[in-house]
């Protein structure tokens, strides 16, 4: 069985993201999404508010259309899991800019606060290592978390996943932007792309 | 690689080739699939094509996603499925049709002529009414002829006016199955 944390997944997301210069961010539906409009809004995040499993996918299209640019996805551990098959796709595709981060707090908070998989021991990063990642790392403390933000912008040899391990805990709600078409735009236009 | 110009000497049946063609003068740069024995020419020359990045995916609305990160990233995706896999990406769709995000789907049939499989039958009815009811324009062909035009129509529309389109390729074009 997993252990559970004690780092608080706002404090992990903005120690994470502190220094992210131009990486591209986009964020998985629930709480992925408030932690990352909660670090401040940006033209160049993407926010889902569904499309439940297509975070990283998103991330991968993205990474490949923007090659020259560091592309991390920021998920949760039950959006990740109903996004399974990414995993394979992406270790397959091997882009060397995209980066799947993985808020687990082990539970499905969105829906009642159940059990997730890898709340019962279903390891993320065992999976992707499997499918060919070029690195992966679990992290359950601040200093890990920090560490990790340093390293992130380095260059890599293929798509890398990591698990940030979280308290189970919802904090107040951060909302960006419901109106998809408005983020999709800003975030066109911050790549230099005329809105259509 | 192909040529992206128009080949003279393309045989009727050779729609693979028409469709490569025009994906190409359309300028798109991914594409990516679920393996079809009906697309199967189609992912040979796109996999064969350095300027464009394929990705073989694990279940249908994985595409989706992928089309959208493309779009985002300034770049046109197309998407070749079964119409047994339409029935995996409509929760997925809600992406596409919600943010606008232009979308090509390439949708071989299954299970409405001469086919030996009754389990693609039922999938078969449900193809068009749930792309409909997800929001996407279906446009239909059953010719090769009309499949070229209706491809080319559908490209302008998806890339330039930011539609959802998914083209069905009626079971009959692509001929029974031999096993």
């Amino acid at each position: 069985m997993s252990v559970s944390s004690k780092l608080d997944r706002r404090a992990a997301v903005a120690a994470l993201l502190t220094d992210r210069k131009d990486t591209l961010v986009v964020s998985g539906l629930g709480s992925p999404t408030y932690d990352l409009h909660a670090t401040g809004d940006r033209d160049d995040n993407f926010y889902l508010w569904g499309a439940m499993g297509g975070a990283a996918l998103i991330g991968l299209g993205l990474a490949q259309a923007q090659p020259g640019k560091r592309v991390l996805a920021l998920t949760g551990d039950g959006e990740q899991l109903m996004g399974f098959g990414g995993i394979a796709t992406i270790g397959v595709a091997r882009p060397r800019n995209l980066d799947i981060v993985v808020i687990d707090n082990q539970h499905f908070g969105e829906t009642g606060m159940q059990a997730s998989h890898t709340g019962r021991g279903v390891d993320l990063t065992a999976i992707a290592a499997a499918c060919g990642f070029a690195a992966t790392g679990t992290m359950r403390t601040l200093e890990e978390v920090q560490r990790l933000a340093a390293q992130i912008a380095a260059p890599a040899d293929g798509p890398r996943l990591f698990v940030i391990k979280v308290l189970a805990e919802n904090p107040p709600r951060s909302l960006p932007s419901r109106d998809a078409v408005f983020i999709k735009n800003r975030f066109r236009a911050h790549l230099g792309f005329a809105a259509a | 690689m192909h040529s992206p110009q128009p080949n003279p000497d393309a045989r009727a049946d050779d729609w693979p080739s028409e469709l490569y063609r025009i994906l190409k003068a359309a300028d798109v740069r991914q594409m990516s699939y679920v393996p079809d024995a009906g697309h199967s020419q189609l992912i040979r020359l796109f996999s064969a094509d350095r300027d464009v990045t394929t990705n073989v995916l694990t279940t249908e609305e994985e595409g989706i996603a992928i089309a959208a990160g493309a779009w985002l990233g300034g770049q046109r995706s197309v998407l070749l499925m079964q119409s047994s896999g339409v029935g995996n990406c409509i929760n997925m769709l809600s992406l596409s049709a919600i943010g606008r995000f232009p979308l090509l789907m390439l949708v071989t049939m299954r299970g409405e002529w001469a086919e030996f499989n009754p389990w693609q039958v039922p999938m078969s009815r449900a193809t068009q009414p749930s792309l409909e009811a997800i929001g996407l324009k279906v446009m239909r062909a059953e010719t090769a002829e009309d499949l070229v035009e209706t491809v080319e129509s559908a490209a302008t529309l998806a890339y330039d006016s930011d539609q959802q389109i998914a083209v069905l390729i009626g079971q009959r074009l692509i001929g029974k199955k031999k096993w």
